[in-house]
């Protein structure tokens, strides 16, 4: 592999290409660095349960899909984890240690996750594992990482209603990007109607019954207009414009994935509504810049976005972090929420490792609570007793550019909720 | 295993075929793999019932199915609906707004077990549900099909019509079924931990046993008058019709046959895999297995067991090894077998090596050597 160009999206670059460039060494200023040495950690004591931990290496999986419909947007998240990698072994590694990755293709195919996700585990024995990103593929792969007692790293913003003792949620859960951005719509906009739109499975069904209860509970005198599904892949979105017109929802609420963005955006704004116009205001979940990049910068303009992270934050380690990416990965590469969220996992189980002083399953989960990242592109973060991340929710106005306005940020750290009461 | 097997049910060849298979599945792989390569290698085996209704319908009877994904996933769904149940006890589900109902349910405010999820409570019931489910199915389809003379490449466009539909119902009804994440996190059955080592060897073993039940009553098929009109049917249906048979009846007959047996196969999955999702139910996944069947010569069903493992091994291996290029390997050893060996394996052992094989026995009078493992044993 590595003597492929580093610009091509799926190749690593070879460790001496990037320890080369300015990148890792600009970045790694950032991160404070830990002088620690392999020989103060033997490997007989920073290992007791037979992880695949040399005097000089440690090994972790990268498991994502290269392959199939989900490679589009789980190729960033890879990226993403090869930089974290290749900056923390700039610093020297981890206890001393090098990491080294066995990176295995998931395939699009849920089956394939849980296979890959075993052999990872059980034949590998990696010391923990940065990968998943739809829903399906985490829930094919969870009884697999609880039954070996793995550790996994998981990226995505998603539904939550889950907690593994085996898993660390670097995305946010749903009412963590839910309720400050139907807040902020509330205030800001005074909006009172919202009418609900999603693709049909369980993270927009559940996000939207979050967002229903608190619209109907939470926000005076607003109320849901309407709610609707539609399959993945639809692509069809006409009469539930016509709805909307209809109905004069003052937001439409949309939670609309993969290809059937590209179809309802532009049918969107063919149908004369402009979300620039902000009648209605467009507010989404579910387009980060990497799906700006399919629907057109042009269809989307002046919707609005709620996440946790947008390329555009001036923040320094925004500014260090997206330069070393673009170091890496080529100049017109975009970062969306979801990558950002997987260049944590490295840095969080660095940070869980080193404070634990042991690569130990169960002793890296004890340690991992409470551990913080002053270095994290979103800014400040820390791991919550649940297993989420505390972070921020902010609010982008999407540019022609496929870029995101800042226009919105929580001013504290928002806590993850799971199984959010009163919500349910 | 082989008293009631007449020499005319195996011919001597046949018999060794036999043997060298149940050598390679009960001894060769389990000695030389680890637990985790052995449920591999039965996870494989699951597609080999696939494969194998497929030559009884398409190498026998010339009926190209698209669909079979459909029913492996309703045998499949059958068995996980059974194992989700339960794990789906009131205690392990406190968490949930309706307790002792499966996870995806509670999400999708469901707050009953719908009816007819209810006789999946019983383990009788939901293993005689992996067998019909799929026979009724197929019965349906058939008659719809067979009695209106629906054939060939129109019968495996609406097969996968079939499976379009089932996966978007699935899907779409993610209240019922669990949608796209299907039915996952299954434990135990009837009590006994499914996820352990131990269990994963002994379903390995159930399922090698419940292949060659297959087999053998694919076997019967192929040696009996059914098999025999089978072809006939194939090659000249109309003689047949004139002939004074009903060939609807037959080819009802085989389709129900070969969806019991991707039911079957369908529901070793979910007890293996520990999970079953509309991802292995849809378009790609049934044809997959015809590509497995392709691999292993349509017209042996032997060769569709080899062709099974071979592919699904060679998917391991290749995506292990080169995961950013394994997929243009693995299609240019399906270009290589169609181009090179149109009848799979079972052409190769058939054409090139079986009568080296026989030449070298008459030429130096030496007795049969037994066949290399690796190669596929002709019928």
């Amino acid at each position: 592999m590595s003597d492929k160009s580093p610009k091509s999206p799926f190749a690593a670059p070879s460790r001496r290409a990037v320890l080369a460039g300015g990148a890792a060494a600009l970045t790694a200023s950032l991160f404070t660095p830990k002088a620690l040495r392999a020989a103060d950690y033997p490997t007989a004591e920073v290992n007791t349960t037979g992880l695949a931990v040399t005097d000089d290496t440690v090994t972790i999986g990268i498991l994502h899909s290269i392959t199939g419909t989900m490679a589009i947007s789980e190729t960033g998240s890879v990226q993403a984890e090869k930089l974290a990698i290749d900056q923390i072994n700039a610093q020297g590694g981890i206890l001393g240690r090098k990491i080294e990755y066995i990176q295995e293709d998931g395939a699009s195919d849920w089956p394939t996750f849980a296979e890959k996700a075993k052999k990872l585990l059980v034949n590998d024995k990696v010391a923990s594992v940065m990968g998943c990103w739809t829903s399906a593929s985490r829930k094919a792969v969870l009884p697999v990482f609880e039954q070996y007692n793995g550790f996994l790293y998981y990226p995505t913003f998603y539904e939550g209603l889950e907690e593994s003792p085996n898993v660390i949620y670097t995305g946010q859960e749903a009412t963590q990007q839910i309720i400050a951005g139907l807040d902020w719509v509330s205030e800001t906009k005074g909006a009172k109607s919202f009418y609900l739109l999603g693709s049909d499975y369980i993270w927009p069904r559940t996000s939207n019954k979050i967002a229903r209860k608190h619209i109907e509970n939470f926000l005076d005198g607003a109320k849901v207009v309407g709610e609707e599904y539609y399959p993945l892949g639809h692509t069809q979105f006409n009469s539930v414009i016509n709805k909307i017109r209809l109905k004069k929802p003052d937001v439409i609420y949309a939670i609309v994935v993969g290809g059937s963005n590209v179809a309802f955006y532009k049918q969107l704004t063919a149908a004369g509504i402009d979300p620039a116009a902000e009648k209605p205001i467009v507010l989404t979940i579910s387009v980060t810049e990497d799906e700006i990049r399919g629907i057109g910068g042009e269809n989307i303009e002046g919707a609005y976005a709620c996440m946790k992270y947008f390329q555009s934050l001036e923040n320094e380690n925004n500014v260090a972090f997206v330069k070393a990416f673009k170091e890496m990965w080529g100049e017109d590469i975009v970062i969306g929420d979801v990558t950002q969220a997987a260049y944590l996992g490295p840095w969080l189980w660095k940070a869980a490792v080193e404070k634990a002083g042991s690569f130990d399953v169960d002793k890296v989960r004890a340690a991992t609570p409470g551990i913080e990242l002053t270095s994290a592109p979103e800014g400040y973060v820390k791991v919550h007793e649940n297993h989420h991340l505390w972070s921020k929710t902010r609010v982008g106005r999407a540019q022609a550019d496929g870029q995101y306005d800042v226009v919105f940020e929580t001013a504290d750290l928002v806590e993850p909720d799971p199984f959010p009461e009163g919500y349910q | 295993m082989m008293t009631n097997a007449s020499n005319r049910f195996l011919s001597r060849s046949e018999l060794i075929g036999f043997a060298v298979l149940a050598a390679i599945i009960f001894i060769v792989l389990p000695v030389m793999l680890d637990t985790f390569r052995l449920n591999l290698f039965g996870k494989y085996l699951t597609y080999a019932f696939v494969a194998i209704g497929l030559v009884l319908c398409w190498g026998a009877g010339g009926i190209l199915s698209l669909g079979q994904g459909v029913f492996f996933g309703l045998g499949g769904y059958c068995m996980a609906m059974f194992l989700k149940l339960e794990a789906s006890t009131p205690e392990n589900t406190a968490i949930q707004s309706t307790p002792g109902i499966p996870d995806f349910m509670d999400w999708n405010q469901l707050t009953a077990l719908p009816v007819w999820w209810e006789p999946f409570k019983v383990l009788p019931l939901a293993l005689l549900a992996v067998v019909l489910v799929p026979v009724v199915f197929a019965f349906i389809i058939g008659v719809a099909m067979f009695t209106r003379r629906v054939g060939g490449v129109y019968f495996a466009i609406i097969t996968q019509a079939f499976a379009a539909i089932l996966t978007i119902l699935i899907i779409g009804q993610q209240g019922y079924t669990g949608g796209v994440n299907g039915i996952t996190d299954l434990r135990t059955l009837l009590g006994w931990d499914i996820r352990t080592d131990e269990a994963k060897e002994v379903l390995y073993y159930v399922n090698g046993v419940l292949l060659f039940v297959v087999l053998f009553a694919a076997q019967f098929v192929r040696k009996s008058k059914l098999g025999r009109l089978l072809i006939a049917m194939r090659d000249q249906e109309d003689r047949v019709r004139f002939s004074g048979y009903n060939v609807a009846n037959f080819k009802i007959f085989v389709f129900c046959l070969g969806a019991a047996f991707a039911g079957i196969g369908g529901a070793m999955f979910t007890l293996q895999v520990g999970f079953m999702s509309p991802t292995l139910v849809g378009i790609v996944p049934s044809i997959e297995m015809v590509i497995f069947c392709a691999v292993g010569g349509r017209l042996s069903i032997l060769g569709a067991v080899y062709g099974a493992l071979l592919v699904n091994w060679a998917k391991t291996t290749f995506s292990e090894s080169f995961p950013e290029l394994w997929l243009l390997g693995l299609g240019g050893l399906f270009i290589a077998v169609v181009m090179a060996f149109p009848n799979g394996l079972a052409g190769i052992w058939a054409e090139q090596i079986a009568p080296r094989l026989a030449k070298l026995t008459k030429s130096g009078g030496a007795s049969v050597p037994l066949p290399d493992a690796a190669k596929s044993p002709a019928e």
